[in-house]
This record gives structure tokens, C-alpha cells and sequence, in this order.
């Protein structure tokens, strides 16, 4: 089995799928009880990491420009108001 | 006057209303008249507070009232300055009160646009032809873009209204901009580019390709061949969102979803962050009523083996066997108590066989027993009593002193 990656390694994308994934594996009902808390423990976390990526997210704004050597890359942008 | 009252028919005298009423039922009833496009200069160009337009429409020889109502006028895209060349559509009708013939107008357009127009549906039949416009094309969106790029203008309003949109409802995303004008010669190469750099250097997980309302000129590049096939070739999916609810470009059609306006592209899209934080908060609910059924079922589990395990205990063998014990003890107490009463009345009788044979009984009959007072033997025989010799004579109901004689023999 791969390494589990800590929910504060997740995307919001990633953390999400694995809790749907979670909860459904709960629902179905049939693990042993040390499985069904280790998955909940994992699942709060997750829950937590959604919900902290959602609150503290910030839209970042960047565009493409050339760099010195005149490579394109992503520069910060700011919006004229 | 002769010639008209030849046959001695008085001549039908019209008024005035009557025969501009006439003259206009003439002419709506003339089919070609009453749909038309027609070309020239605008002058005497007036909007009173109404809000309807009044022009004379004019070329080199020849000149025609015009006149758009007010509901009309605020339908269009594009209204005339003074000395344009237009092409105007409407219908041809009498305005009774002046006697005056004017064209009535739905729709005015720049002198031109007519032909870019024909230009458009010819280059839309193709694309389509190619099946460039086929739904089976069209890729479904992501549905959390992490990345999205957007193609527009880095000073128009599209791009703060894409931004506005984005930071009300998903700032997960990172928004990178590639810049290009989006209108003028240089906008459709400029397009090009910034969509191929976009897909490039960044790989978005979708392109918003956006810009203001305009007319058709304004929005040519996004009607523009090169642009439509780069669209069709873009890596990432796109969404348009190009001028306002009812205007349509080349693009809309290839783009794997068409919004309306910038706005709308930005919320096609991207999911609502106010609805992820629901189905979170959903999921965690659901966890924790998952675990609470789970440990519940496994309390009820544990119980039934607690009494399972119960009945299988060797606690239970041992109060059975103290419950054996139990019994064996009763069983022989019971038997100790029956062979003690029997052992009474044998004894009972032993006593009674005894009383009956000893010495009570015979004592009772009238016989005596004589002991020696000092020795307390019993004397058996004549010869052993000497004269003086103190004897103690037992009889049933007790014992007497006595001394013997002298014997005589």
C-alpha cells in the first residue's frame, strides 16, 4: 500500500474524494471496528482540511509575462480597480 | 370639368384623410415594401425625449424620411451618428397626419456588416460542415479547476467581472491571465497566442476566453477563423463568455460551453464554494452517524457475547458441582439421620432386653441379693459368711444393713 499522505498535504480536490470515498466505505458497514475509527479519525481530518482550505483560500491572481531571459512564466497581477 | 361628368356621373370627391389612408393601405399591401434593407447616408439625424429616432436617409440623388420607434432603438447594438453609411431594415408606410412616406426601421447596421455578416454564416457552415460544432467535441468541465486561465484584455471590464465572480464563489483557484487585445488587427493573432502560451506554460484545467459586449466589428476576433480553430485545438477546455446575452460568435459554437457574458463563464466554470463547504459539512455528519450505528452495532454485539460467554464460563461448572455437593450432603445427612433412629430403637431395645434380664426385674419378683458391706461382693455361697459378718441385703426398692449369726453348722 502507498504511503498515506497527510490531509495537509491534500488538495481540496484530493481531500474531498478521499472523505466521499470514506464515508461511503462506512456506510457500507462491514469493518472491523479498529478499521471503522482509524477511517473516521481520517475522515475528521479531512473534513477539517476542506473546510480550512475552503475558509482560508484566497483568489490568486497571476499572468503570463516574460521573464529575464525572456522565458514565459507566471508573474503576479494586480487588478486595476 | 367636361370630361368628367361625360357619362353624367357625378366624379368621386376624396378627402384628404381618405386618400392618404388609401395611399397607405397601397403600400403595406405591397409585399416587397414591407420588409426591406435599405442603403445610405444619415442626416438629419434627431432623438427627441421620446426616445424615438428620426433620420432622412439619403444618397447621391434621392433622399427618405426614417423613423425608429423608441422600443426599437434601445434593441440595437450600434445606433448612427451623422453622415454614417448604414443599411437600415423596415417597412414602408404613410404618416397620415404630414402626407409623408417614411420607412418604419427594425434594425440599423454600419454600411458593411451586412456583407461581414454573410462572411460569418458562410464561415459558421463550414466550421459546422467540419464538425467543429459537434456536441460529441465538446469536453465536459472540471469540476474543481484548480488552475483556470483566462484569454482577454488585462484592462477590461471582463476580466475584473471574471475576478469578481471568482472571489464571491471559488477562491481555490488560481486565475492566471494571458493577456492579449481582444479587439482591433491584432486581436485574432494575439488570441492565438495567448490560448497556445496558456496551454503551454501553465496547463489550465479550463480557459475562460472573455470579453465586453461590442459591436460586430468590436467582437470580429472572436468570429475570426484562426481563433475558432484554435479553440477547437486548446488542450484545456474552454468556455466563452464573449459580448452580451444575445450575441453569438464563432467561438460560442466551438467552445466546450458557451456562457452569455464574462460573468457567466466564470460561474459556469466553477463550483460554488458555499455548496462545497455543505457537502463537507454533509460528509462529517455522516462520518459521525456512521460511527455512532458502527459502535452501536458492536455494543450489541459485545453484549451477546457477554452472555454467550456466560453460559460457557467454568464459574458455571463450578456452581453446578457446589450445587452436586449440596445435594450429596442432604442425601447423606438424610441417611446419617435414618441410621442414628435406627440405631436409637435398636438400642431402645437392648436397654429393655437388658432391664429384663438384670437384676431389677428379679428384684421386683421378691428375690434379694446379699453383698458384703465391706467388700460389696456378693455373697454366693453359705461358707463364706463367718458370724458378726455385716452384710447389705438389696432388695427392689433399696438396700438394708444386716449382720449374720452364728451359724449353726
Amino acid at each position: 500500500m502507498p504511503k498515506t499522505k497527510t490531509p495537509d498535504e491534500l488538495s481540496y480536490e484530493q481531500a474531498f474524494q478521499e472523505l466521499e470515498g470514506l464515508v461511503a466505505s462506512l456506510e457500507s458497514g462491514d469493518l472491523p471496528l479498529e478499521e471503522s475509527l482509524k477511517l473516521f479519525e481520517r475522515g475528521r481530518l479531512l473534513a477539517s482540511r476542506c473546510s480550512q482550505l475552503l475558509e482560508q483560500a484566497e483568489l490568486r491572481l497571476r499572468q503570463l509575462a516574460p521573464d529575464d531571459q525572456g522565458e514565459l512564466t507566471e508573474a503576479d497581477f494586480e487588478l486595476e480597480e | 370639368m367636361s370630361q368628367l361628368t361625360l357619362f353624367g356621373v357625378e366624379p368621386r370627391i376624396w378627402s384628404v384623410s381618405d386618400l392618404n389612408r388609401y395611399i397607405r393601405q397601397s403600400l403595406e399591401g405591397d409585399y416587397r415594401l414591407q420588409g426591406m434593407w435599405v442603403a445610405g447616408e444619415v442626416s438629419n439625424l434627431s432623438r427627441p425625449g421620446s426616445g424615438h429616432v428620426y433620420f432622412t436617409l439619403k444618397d447621391a440623388e434621392a433622399s427618405l424620411r426614417c423613423v425608429m420607434w423608441r422600443s426599437e432603438a434601445i434593441r440595437q447594438r450600434f445606433l448612427p451618428r451623422e453622415g454614417d453609411g448604414v443599411e437600415v431594415y423596415g417597412r414602408i408606410s404613410v404618416y397620415e397626419a404630414g402626407g409623408q412616406y417614411q420607412l418604419y426601421a427594425d434594425a440599423i447596421r454600419l454600411a458593411g456588416e451586412g456583407l461581414a455578416f454573410q462572411e460569418f454564416l458562410r464561415l459558421k457552415a463550414r466550421l459546422e460542415a467540419e464538425g467543429l460544432f459537434d456536441p460529441a467535441r465538446k469536453r465536459s468541465l472540471p469540476a474543481w479547476p484548480a488552475r483556470i486561465g483566462v484569454v482577454t484584455s488585462p484592462s477590461g471590464a471582463a476580466l475584473r467581472d471574471v475576478a469578481q465572480v471568482l472571489r464571491r464563489r471559488f477562491r481555490l483557484a488560481d486565475i492566471i491571465l494571458a493577456p492579449t487585445p481582444v479587439q482591433g488587427p491584432e486581436a485574432p493573432a494575439g488570441i492565438v497566442r495567448a490560448l497556445e502560451k496558456l496551454n503551454r506554460v501553465c496547463r489550465p484545467d479550463v480557459i475562460l476566453m472573455v470579453r465586453g459586449g461590442g459591436s460586430l466589428e468590436d467582437l470580429a476576433a472572436f468570429n475570426d477563423e484562426a481563433v475558432a480553430r484554435a479553440v477547437a485545438a486548446s488542450a484545456a477546455p474552454v468556455v466563452s463568455g464573449v459580448g452580451h446575452e444575445t450575441d453569438f460568435t464563432i467561438v460560442d459554437f466551438v467552445a466546450d460551453a458557451r456562457a452569455p457574458t464574462p460573468s457567466a463563464a466564470a460561474v459556469a466554470a466553477t463550483p460554488d464554494q458555499t455548496q462545497l463547504q455543505q457537502r463537507v459539512n454533509l460528509a462529517r455528519r455522516s462520518l459521525a452517524r456512521n460511527l455512532a450505528r458502527c459502535l452501536e452495532d458492536l455494543r450489541a454485539d459485545v453484549g451477546r457475547k457477554q452472555l454467550a460467554l456466560r453460559m460457557l464460563s467454568p464459574q458455571a461448572r463450578v456452581a453446578g458441582a457446589r450445587q452436586r455437593i449440596d445435594l450429596w450432603m442432604q442425601r447423606s445427612q438424610t441417611a446419617m439421620r435414618a441410621r442414628l433412629s435406627l440405631q436409637q430403637t435398636a438400642l431402645q431395645g437392648l436397654v429393655q432386653t437388658l432391664r429384663a434380664v438384670g437384676p431389677e426385674s428379679v428384684l421386683a419378683r421378691g428375690f434379694a441379693v446379699v453383698f458384703e458391706a465391706e467388700r460389696g461382693a456378693v455373697v454366693r455361697s453359705r461358707r463364706n459368711v463367718r458370724g458378726g459378718l455385716k452384710l447389705s441385703i438389696r432388695v427392689q426398692d433399696g438396700a438394708f444393713p444386716a449382720v449374720a449369726s452364728e451359724p449353726g453348722e
